[in-house]
C-alpha cells in the first residue's frame, strides 16, 4: 500500500510489538532516525532486537533506547566507539546479547531480505572466529560462508526529502543503511524533513522508491 | 633510526597507482590521504558510502551529514559521488576498489591479517568493516610498526591474535622495512636504518 503521512512521530510508531525486530538506520548519527527512536521508547515495547550499525552515541536516540531497558539483543559491526558507553556497561554486565555481523555482511543480509533471497554466499569472515557454525563452501576456487537474511519487522530511517508517494531522496552520507533497511522490513517508517507533493522530486533522482516506505512523517 | 610516520605515510603513498580507487582504514592510515598529490587522481572510497571524499573539514564546513568512517566530517569535492552500504560493500567485495591501507596487530608470514580485535576477556568485539575489506579489495597494504611498545614482533609466522582475513595482506609498510607477501614467502622491498641480518635477528620469518 502506499505510504500513509503521520502527523508526529509517536502516531508513526505506533503498534510496534514486544520482541519485534527493529532495523535502526544511521552510521553514528549521521543518518541516525532520533526523533522516531525517542517516540519508540516512550511507546513502549520490551524485549527488541535492534539491528543497526553502531549501539548507540552519548545518551540520545539509540542509546537512550538501550538505557530505557528495552532491547534484548543488539546485531550491528561496530558497538564500540568513544562514546558508547551505555551499551557497553549493559554488555559487560550481561544485559544485552550482542551478535556482531561485518558491516558489509550487515548491508547484504538487509539486502538480501528485501529482495527476496534465501541466503547467499560471502567471502568476508572465511578461516575467522566468525566463520565458526556457518556452512563453507568452495566455488570456483574460493571459498564462501553461507550468509542468511535479516528480516525486521520494522524499519525506522531517516531521509531528506519525501514525495506524497513516499519516494526518498537521502543527503551526503546520512544515506548508508537508510536504503537496504527499508526494503527489509514488513513496515518501514521515514522521518524526513520535508514531505512534498509528488513531481516535485526528479523521478531519476529518486534514492528509495515509495514502494519501500509505509509511513512518512515530517520532524 | 628508520622513518618518522609522515615518511612512513609518504612511502605508502608513492606506492598507490594514479588514478587507483582506494580506501583508508582508520587512525594511521587516514594520513595518507595527505600525502597524495592531487593530479595523481587517485579517488578515496569511504565504506559509510562516498567516493571521492575530500580532505577532513573545517570550521564552516562541518556538516553532520557528511563524514568518513572514522565518523570524521570530510568535505565534498567535485566529482564527488553518495550510495548506501550495500553498494558500497558491493564496491569492495566485487573486486573494484584498488587498494585498500589498513592497520593491523599482527600480520603472519602467509599474508593472514589480524587487526579487530585483541580476544581479551572483557573486550568488546567490534569489526566494523574491518573483514570486508582485508577479502575485498584487489591489493591490501598494512601499515604499522614492526614491533610492539616492548619489542615483540608483529610480523610473526602465526598470529595470535583473532584474524580478520585470511591471506589477504600483499605487502606491509613498517618504519624498518617494506614486506612483500609472496606466494613463497617474505621479500624484504627494502629497509630503512637497518640491515636484512638484523632484521632477520629480531623476526621469526623467513626473508628473502
Amino acid at each position: 500500500m502506499t505510504a500513509t503521512e503521520y502527523p508526529d512521530p509517536d502516531q508513526a510508531v505506533a503498534g510496534i510489538a514486544d520482541g519485534a525486530t527493529v532495523a535502526i538506520g544511521g552510521f553514528g548519527s549521521a543518518g541516525q532516525p532520533v526523533e522516531l527512536i525517542d517516540a519508540l521508547r516512550r511507546s513502549g515495547p520490551r524485549e527488541l532486537t535492534v539491528v543497526s550499525n553502531n549501539a548507540g552515541n552519548g545518551d540520545f536516540g539509540l542509546a537512550a533506547l538501550l538505557a530505557a531497558g528495552r532491547v534484548r539483543k543488539v546485531i550491528c559491526s561496530f558497538p564500540r566507539q568513544s562514546d558508547s558507553y551505555v551499551f557497553d556497561e549493559l554488555y559487560r554486565s550481561g544485559r544485552i546479547e550482542l551478535e556482531v555481523v561485518p558491516q558489509g555482511n550487515l548491508a547484504e543480509r538487509l539486502r538480501a531480505a528485501g529482495a527476496g533471497i534465501g541466503a547467499f554466499f560471502c567471502p568476508t569472515g572465511v578461516g575467522t572466529a566468525l566463520a565458526e557454525g556457518k556452512e563453507q563452501r568452495t566455488i570456483d576456487g574460493r571459498d564462501y560462508l553461507l550468509e542468511y537474511p535479516i528480516r525486521a519487522d520494522v524499519a525506522l530511517i531517516k531521509a531528506h526529502r519525501a514525495d506524497r508517494m513516499g519516494n526518498l531522496v537521502y543527503r551526503k552520507t546520512a544515506r548508508n543503511f537508510g536504503p537496504v533497511m527499508a526494503t527489509a522490513a514488513r513496515i518501514t517508517v521515514a522521518q524526513v524533513g520535508q514531505i512534498l507533493e509528488a513531481g516535485a522530486i526528479d523521478p531519476e533522482a529518486v534514492v528509495t522508491p515509495g514502494i519501500f516506505v509505509d509511513r512518512l512523517v515530517t520532524v | 633510526m628508520g622513518l618518522s610516520k609522515d615518511e612512513l605515510a609518504a612511502a605508502v603513498a608513492r606506492d598507490i597507482p594514479a588514478g587507483a580507487y582506494v580506501n583508508l582504514g582508520i587512525g594511521q592510515p587516514t594520513t595518507v590521504a595527505d600525502n597524495l598529490h592531487p593530479e595523481s587522481g587517485v579517488v578515496l572510497h569511504t565504506e559509510n558510502g562516498m567516493l571521492g571524499m575530500g580532505r577532513a573539514a573545517v570550521g564552516e564546513e562541518i556538516d553532520p551529514d557528511l563524514i568518513n568512517a572514522g565518523k570524521i566530517a570530510v568535505t565534498e569535492p567535485p566529482g564527488a559521488a553518495y550510495f548506501h552500504h550495500a553498494d558500497s560493500f558491493a564496491m569492495m567485495r566485487g573486486g573494484h576498489l584498488d587498494v585498500c591501507v589498513l592497520g593491523a596487530f599482527q600480520v603472519s608470514a602467509r599474508g593472514d591479517l589480524a587487526n579487530w580485535h585483541t580476544g581479551e576477556p572483557g573486550a568488546i568485539p567490534a569489526v566494523g568493516g574491518a573483514m570486508d575489506l582485508a577479502i575485498g579489495a584487489k591489493q591490501v597494504f598494512v601499515m604499522m610498526s614492526l614491533f610492539t611498545r616492548d619489542g615483540r614482533p608483529k610480523l610473526v609466522p602465526e598470529c595470535g591474535y583473532p584474524l580478520t582475513g585470511r591471506r589477504c595482506v600483499n605487502r606491509v609498510y613498517t618504519e624498518c622495512a617494506v614486506f612483500e607477501i609472496e606466494a613463497d614467502g617474505v621479500r624484504v622491498r627494502e629497509t630503512y636504518g637497518i640491515s636484512l641480518t638484523e632484521l632477520r635477528d629480531r623476526l621469526e620469518v623467513d626473508l628473502s
